[in-house]
């Protein structure tokens, strides 16, 4: 076994790990990540660019199969498109080996040592590689643990046959004719809809009374009904019980009594849980939250010199987020005062219509104690809106009634997740009402919606 | 919409007014029912008074220091609905007291008319949650941020300039400037400021009870010095082998019971002096007050009937009195009616001090710190823990020889221990 020392060893090179490799290679430290897989995690690999790759994939093709439909802008006809699928399928690998290459070329460019190979600590400052040319023992001044997080499988359905996770779903050379979506939240759905697309009949199995249960109902509507209008049948109050007929179908449980649905795909996106075993973790005796890995403001573990980042220290298990904790925790490393202190972590759901939502809900908002005041603008009195044909959803501001700062911003529209940065910065740096109404929006964009909320709060809004 | 007048309700023993410690609304802030308006004292127990309904303050009696007639205008409140139910809400309020004036009113007079529930029922039924804000922080851009945490700013200390008080980057520099300017141009510099402080609740009362005492009040302060070896030796004996549910004896319990003895000998010195009247209250039973210091000040909780009570008994009164005192969970009743007062501030006991009485009474016993100094044994210098005992007497009703016998019989008391247990 051969034997190496760094300064930091970064376990995992997701979002979270890599970008805390490449921040501590730019200041200096000597560092080495570990990787089983290919560089870039869950989200490069198998999650939100393959995903987002699909589902552009699916709204081009839902474009062109409209028009022939002559459901398209008056005046646009179209032939009946094709799918060849394991072209797109490969174009999108093509995306992703990109990237793959990308991460490997900036932390190669950092001075960072990818290592690649399954880790397994020893202790808390010494992990073992199980490489494919042997063993290597890496000993580490300091450790950060960025193992991420996994699909959690239903023990009644497990993955294996016509029961795939949301990987093999974004790995499949063929639309299936028919996919049961078993979970209606965000990742179901942007693969659902993705699917039903690209012609796929698809139902989604829902366990509570309605989809994307983590959002409010206002936020979710405008995405169901978009559903209904794409052919999606949508069941909630479900619970999918096992596979019947030779695994070709899924006995459903409803309201009504149970379903047989046929099946030749059974995605199962009913969330995902941290990779906490298998890498020795047990050995150090963390102290836990939970699943996850316990970390302070500074993702300090309770362990000296060890920290955690990402999914593996808790929700929301998002991307960014991993890669703000990371640069941080680089930074930390290298001596620099820092504790985490974001106000914003934006998430995105990629449905359509797409969701976007910062800070908090009205109802969070009011159950921490806030008195508020709340508007919402609707794409319907938005002019591009109109213009894009897509004129379902709202954006919505939540402020304190007292200051006008803002607490939270939340919208559902067509192709809104861009405007995450202006409402991420609105929150970050503590805009009040007045901040958004005396910013000027250009026009005509569906940014506008944000403004005309801020005003409306105000008690002037323009257009409505 | 109509308003709804909250009157100061009657808080104490016929009192007529209370000061005004503590606004918890302010004019324009929506309350809850059952949501504490603010608090007022008497004597030494804090009162918190709740608003009787949900509603919008539009008015506040004064400001924290003011004296209040009891059944005055204390808050106006916008509520919803109709009329003006004023009666009501003065008599719905008195069940505001807290936990002190409500043991109070049990133990020391009749008990209340059955008209009102119990008070804690009352208030568990109509429990709403107090509308409050989830912990702020402070408001500021994340580049003001990073640089604040990079000079080891904390931006809570910051009063931000900026729209809805947020922090800006002048701020922080306005900030960092003076704290350069300070540690680098001028290190001593000369100070200036007068920071003017507001004497208020507690510190007012005990500044005009010192007042009282220190004027009207002639003292005699006689120091001794007591040999406390064996008596530390039996303490360190018997804490050593107690049984685990007994507390751990200190040596106020000591002193309390040697004081009982003593005062069994002289009870002239167990009294209150009432100088207008010219009388003189003897007292049979010995209420040992023990002053105590309480993150608001000093206050004097009262061990009643020390002469009743054994030293594991005098011990866990202590603990469990000092204790509430310091939580400010001690009643009425606990803090009033001694008739001496013990004074220690432990290891700050000094070598002597010049305790003030606590009026009306006639003596107090100040306790100073146990320290090892060589004692002349007739042969040798030997070391022993020596003790003082400050104390002062009321020089118009306690002639100084009687003062001395009082101190030189708990000495004797103190330094053979056993005699304190021997009738």
């Amino acid at each position: 076994m051969t034997e190496i020392t760094c300064k930091l060893l970064v376990i995992g090179a997701g979002p979270g790990g890599y970008t805390c490799a490449i921040r501590a290679g730019q200041l200096g430290i000597d560092t080495i990540v570990v990787e089983a897989e290919k560089p870039g995690g869950t989200c490069l690999n198998v999650g939100c660019i393959p995903s987002k790759a699909l589902i552009h994939a699916a709204g081009e093709y839902e474009t062109i199969a409209a028009a022939a439909e002559g459901k398209s802008v008056p005046g646009i006809s179209s032939a009946k498109p094709g799918l060849d699928f394991a072209k797109t399928i490969a174009w999108k690998d093509g995306i992703v080996r990109r990237l793959n290459g990308g991460v490997a070329g900036l932390l190669k460019k950092a001075g960072v040592r990818l290592i690649a190979g399954h880790a397994r600590f020893r202790d808390g400052k010494s992990v073992e590689v199980k490489t494919p040319s042997g063993s290597q023992m890496i000993h580490a001044e300091t450790v950060v643990i960025a193992t991420g997080s996994e699909p959690i499988a239903i023990p009644t359905l497990p993955f294996g046959g016509r029961v795939i996770s949301s990987t093999e779903a974004l790995a499949l050379t063929d639309i299936p004719n028919k996919l049961i979506v078993v979970g209606g939240g965000y990742i179901g759905l942007e693969l659902g809809t993705a699917f039903a697309k690209m012609g796929a009949a698809v139902t989604v199995v829902e366990a509570t009374s309605r989809i994307l249960p983590q959002y409010d109902a206002g936020l979710s509507a405008p995405v169901r009904t978009r559903l209904s209008a794409l052919g999606v049948n949508v069941l909630t109050g479900a619970k999918a019980k096992a596979l019947v007929s030779d695994g070709t179908a899924l006995a459903v449980e409803t309201a009504d009594g149970q379903q047989i649905l046929d099946a030749d795909k059974i995605l199962v996106t009913v969330g995902r849980r941290p990779v906490t075993s298998g890498f020795g973790l047990e050995t150090l005796d963390l102290d836990m939250n939970g699943p996850f890995v316990g970390i302070d403001d500074r993702c300090h573990t309770s362990m000296r010199g060890v920290f955690a980042i990402g999914d593996v220290t808790g929700e929301p298990m998002l991307a960014h987020r991993a890669m703000a904790q990371g640069e941080m925790v680089a930074e930390i490393v290298a001596g620099r005062h820092r504790a985490w202190d974001r106000v914003s972590i934006p998430a995105i759901c990629f449905t359509d219509p797409e969701i976007v939502t910062v800070g908090l809900s009205p109802d969070e908002a009011t159950g921490q104690g806030f008195d508020i005041k709340t508007d919402l603008f609707p794409f319907k009195a938005n002019g591009r809106a109109l213009t894009l044909e897509r004129e379902d959803g709202f954006i919505r501001t939540v402020a304190r009634a007292d200051n006008h700062v803002l607490l939270g911003i939340q919208g559902v529209g067509a192709g809104i997740a861009e405007l995450s940065a202006a409402f991420s910065l609105a929150l970050e740096m503590g805009a009040r009402l007045e901040d958004v109404a005396f910013t000027i929006h250009a026009h005509p964009t569906q940014s506008e919606a944000f403004h005309e909320a801020a005003l409306m709060s105000l008690g002037h809004a323009i257009h409505i | 919409m109509a308003e709804r007048v909250v009157r100061l309700p009657d808080v104490g023993e016929g009192i007529a007014e209370a000061e005004l410690v503590e606004w918890h609304v302010k004019v324009g802030d929506v309350v809850r029912e059952d949501a504490v308006l603010g608090a007022v004292m008497t004597d030494k127990a804090t009162v918190e008074i709740p608003s009787p309904a949900d509603g919008r303050v539009t008015w506040l009696a004064g400001n924290v220091g003011d004296l209040l007639a009891i059944g005055s205008d204390f808050v106006r409140l916008e509520v919803s609905g109709a009329g003006e139910r004023a009666p009501e809400a003065a008599k719905q309020a008195l069940p505001a007291a807290s936990a002190a004036a409500k043991r109070a009113d049990h133990g020391a007079s009749a008990p209340r008319a059955p008209a009102s529930a119990p008070p804690d029922a009352q208030r568990s039924q109509r429990s709403a949650p107090p509308l409050h804000h989830a912990i702020e922080r402070p408001l500021a851009a994340p580049a003001v941020r990073l640089r604040a945490r990079e000079a080891g700013v904390d931006l809570r200390q910051i009063h931000g300039t900026g729209p809805a008080g947020r922090i800006t980057h002048d701020d922080l520099d306005a900030l960092l400037s003076r704290g350069r300017a300070g540690t680098m141009a001028a290190p001593y510099l000369a100070q200036t400021a007068v920071t003017d402080i507001k004497i208020v609740g507690l510190r007012r009362k005990i500044a005009e009870k010192m007042s009282i005492a220190s004027a009207r009040i002639p003292h005699i302060t006689y120091v001794e010095e007591i040999d406390v070896t064996a008596l530390e030796d039996l303490r360190a004996k018997v804490n050593g082998r107690k049984l685990p549910d007994k507390p751990k004896l200190t040596l106020l319990p000591f002193l309390m019971r040697a004081m009982v003895r003593a005062i069994a000998e002289l009870p002239h010195l167990n009294a209150h002096f009432d100088d207008e009247a010219g009388i003189v209250h003897q007292h049979a039973g010995v209420h040992i007050g023990i002053a105590t210091q309480t993150p608001t000040g000093l206050v004097v909780p009262v061990i009643r009937h020390a002469e009743a009570r054994d030293l594991w008994d005098c011990a866990s009164e202590v603990a469990r009195l000092a204790e509430a005192a310091r939580h400010g969970g001690a009643t009425r009743d606990e803090l009033t009616g001694s008739t001496i007062t013990i004074t220690s501030l432990g290891a700050l006991g000094g070598l002597a001090t010049t305790p003030i009485i606590n009026h009306p009474e006639v003596a107090i016993i100040g306790v100073n710190r146990i320290a090892i100094r060589p004692h002349w044994d007739g042969a040798a210098f030997v070391p022993r823990q020596m003790m003082n005992l400050s104390s002062s007497f009321d020089h118009r009703v306690i002639d100084g020889f009687d003062a001395a016998q009082f101190v030189q019989r708990i000495k004797l008391l103190l330094e053979t221990p056993a005699m304190i247990f021997i009738d």
